[in-house]
């Protein structure tokens, strides 16, 4: 209970997780609660409305509801960043243990496909790929995925090439552990907190980066409520209808805020050494 | 350290020549017809048989790989199916453009940052601090696009202080291409019109692309800083009745700042890739935006091509950071 104890004296983090429980909320909550016509059809007498008791967040172009649309986005950009980290971990985790574990031709191969994949910023790598595989959301998310495992990999594999050096690793292999059973019962539950705080903060960056090939057209396509491709779609209407364009990016940065904040915590709990304040 | 740059030099080859085969497998083998994706949306047979020649499709994958060398090795990268024109030369003409904003963004986030993460440090837990910690945060969490848009709403639309978009407003002939950066050739031509106007344009997109930039040097500098300030050299230096701001300012921050410009390598990977929204919204004649017009238009040579170059540089970036690195910090050219 020391930890929740410290974790609770950290109040940047501590708001990060309270951002994170309700973003998660309002993706459960609001879909079923949001009416179609506010979401999708819209109506164009109430076009382009200022905000108001009626629109909190104004209306959009086609007279959709800007504060509903907000709220029912969470759920496709928490869904579409949950589904890149998971892909990612799958991918990365495996690869990254394999290769800290074992040495020879294997390993290295592992570890130089990881470093091609990082001499190209993942962003221009995710642009090629998503074009390669076609447009829309899934192929984004996919692109994404694949341009994001070798940070995990990259991540698992020096914590594990340090476990597999400890005592307790040669004491185990000495008493003729199988290989499965170290790597799954005792590298893994030292590799995970590395993995979750990339976690945390690779969440926060992926919700970014989806929101980025939104905007840019490759990623969600309408009618979806997708926070980058709101304000695409908004854009024109400047300067008048500015609240069309601020509420889509203000949602974002909340929650990628959220992530960051919480993640930053995460790392102060379990890596001491990179401590921000003594 | 000769040696060190060698060897440093040796280092890039292999994951230079993986990104060449990474980038054959996209173009080549990957798709199903290469030579229609090739050829574009709109290619007759015709056009798509003469790029199955041109590329020797029909022969055994190493020696399309060897072509593809022979290709990238003579900056051949095949023409555009959206300028028509070659995608190397396209390429060529737009890198500058790209170069000066981002070298601009990240001066402002260096001078800006190393500062303002140096008080976060020296008033550790301070208010300032906290505000700092939020602000950075925040830097890292606002999308880039998003930011850009909110300014030129303000500062363009609202304000008229600031142009809207472009390098250059409309119809403004450009400075003598000396360098290809506005900045220096309208200064070196002695056009100093031309050079406030230039400054006016780039403001704006420099600002929004140093955001994140800013954010992560002014933590690396905090972390920095503090770690630096625990050290023995700084209590001596204070008993020996220095100054505190010297010390804070010459001794701890030169001792605090190496460890800081191995990020400036990372950043630059986080920055090129904001930069492509960001040209794409001030319609900044870069690499970036030509990349998301390739993407819009399926120009798959366009978009491989600008993968390949933005690698080279990334490396190139990279390769100057750790010599630099090893000049502050000669105990780093003995670990190579």
């Amino acid at each position: 209970m020391l930890i929740l104890k410290k974790f609770l004296r950290d109040v940047p983090a501590v708001l990060g997780f309270v951002i994170i429980v309700a973003v998660i909320l309002v993706a459960l909550v609001a879909p079923p609660l949001a009416s179609v016509e506010s979401v999708y059809d819209g109506n164009l007498m109430e076009r382009l409305k200022p905000p108001s008791a009626e629109h909190w967040f104004g209306t959009d172009n086609l007279g959709r509801d800007i504060f509903a649309r907000v709220m029912v986005g969470s759920q496709g950009a928490l869904a579409v960043a949950l589904a890149v980290v998971v892909i990612a971990i799958a991918i990365g985790v495996p690869a990254g243990l394999y290769a800290g574990y074992t040495s020879g031709w294997g390993s290295e191969l592992v570890m130089r496909v990881t470093d091609v994949f990082l001499s190209v910023p993942q962003l221009i790598l995710a642009l090629a790929v998503a074009q390669l595989i076609g447009k829309g959301l899934e192929s984004a998310m996919l692109a994404l995925a694949l341009t994001y495992w070798p940070f995990f990999c990259r991540t698992v594999f020096a914590e594990t090439r340090r476990v597999r050096n400890t005592l307790f690793v040669d004491a185990l292999e000495g008493i003729g552990a199988s290989r499965w059973r170290i790597l799954l019962v005792h590298v893994l539950p030292n590799v995970a907190s590395p993995v979750i705080v990339r976690a945390t903060i690779g969440m926060g960056f992926t919700i970014l980066t989806t929101a980025v090939l939104g905007f840019l057209g490759i990623g969600a396509t309408p009618p979806s409520p997708d926070w980058g491709l709101a304000i695409s779609e908004s854009r024109e209407y400047l300067p008048d209808s500015w609240w069309a364009v601020t509420f889509p990016g203000l949602a974002i940065l909340v929650t990628v805020l959220g992530f960051n904040l919480f993640g930053d915590g995460l790392r102060d709990l379990v890596d001491p050494r990179l401590r921000r304040s003594r | 350290m000769t040696r060190f740059v060698l060897r440093r030099l040796l280092l890039v080859v292999p994951s230079l020549f993986g990104l060449l085969v990474l980038t054959f497998i996209m173009l080549r083998v990957l798709p199903n017809d290469p030579s229609a994706a090739l050829a574009g949306e709109n290619a007759t047979p015709a056009q798509i048989a003469a790029i199955r020649k041109a590329y020797g499709f029909d022969e055994p994958i190493w020696k399309q790989f060897l072509i593809y060398l022979r290709q990238v090795a003579q900056a051949d990268l095949g023409n555009s199916t959206n300028t028509g024109r070659p995608v190397s030369s396209d390429i060529a003409r737009r890198l500058p453009a790209t170069i000066e904003l981002t070298f601009f963004a990240l001066a402002f986030a260096t001078i800006v940052g190393i500062p303002l993460g140096t008080l976060a440090a020296v008033w550790h837990n301070s208010a300032f601090d906290h505000i700092m910690r939020i602000v950075t945060v925040g830097g890292l969490a606002i999308a880039a696009f998003w930011f850009a848009i909110i300014l030129q709403l303000v500062f363009a639309m609202d304000l008229e202080w600031l142009p809207l978009r472009g390098r250059l407003a409309v119809g403004t002939p450009e400075p003598a291409r000396i360098t290809g950066f506005f900045l220096v050739d309208s200064l070196l031509t002695g056009r100093l019109d031309l050079f406030w106007a230039a400054l006016q344009h780039i403001l704006m997109p420099a600002l929004t692309l140093s955001l994140g930039g800013l954010a992560s040097i002014a933590r690396f500098t905090r972390a920095g800083v503090l770690d630096t300030l625990q050290k023995d050299f700084v209590g001596y230096a204070e008993a020996a009745g220095y100054r505190r701001s010297r010390i804070i300012w010459v001794y701890v921050l030169r001792n605090s700042v190496v460890a800081a410009t191995t990020q400036i390598g990372l950043l630059f990977g986080a920055l090129i890739s904001s930069a492509v929204a960001v040209e794409a919204i001030f319609d900044w004649p870069g690499i970036g935006s030509y990349a998301v017009n390739a993407i819009l238009t399926s120009d798959y040579k366009a978009i491989l091509a600008v993968t390949l170059v933005v690698g080279v540089i990334y490396a190139i970036v990279n390769i100057l950071v750790d010599i630099t690195h090893a000049l502050l910090d000669p105990r780093v050219a003995e670990t190579l």
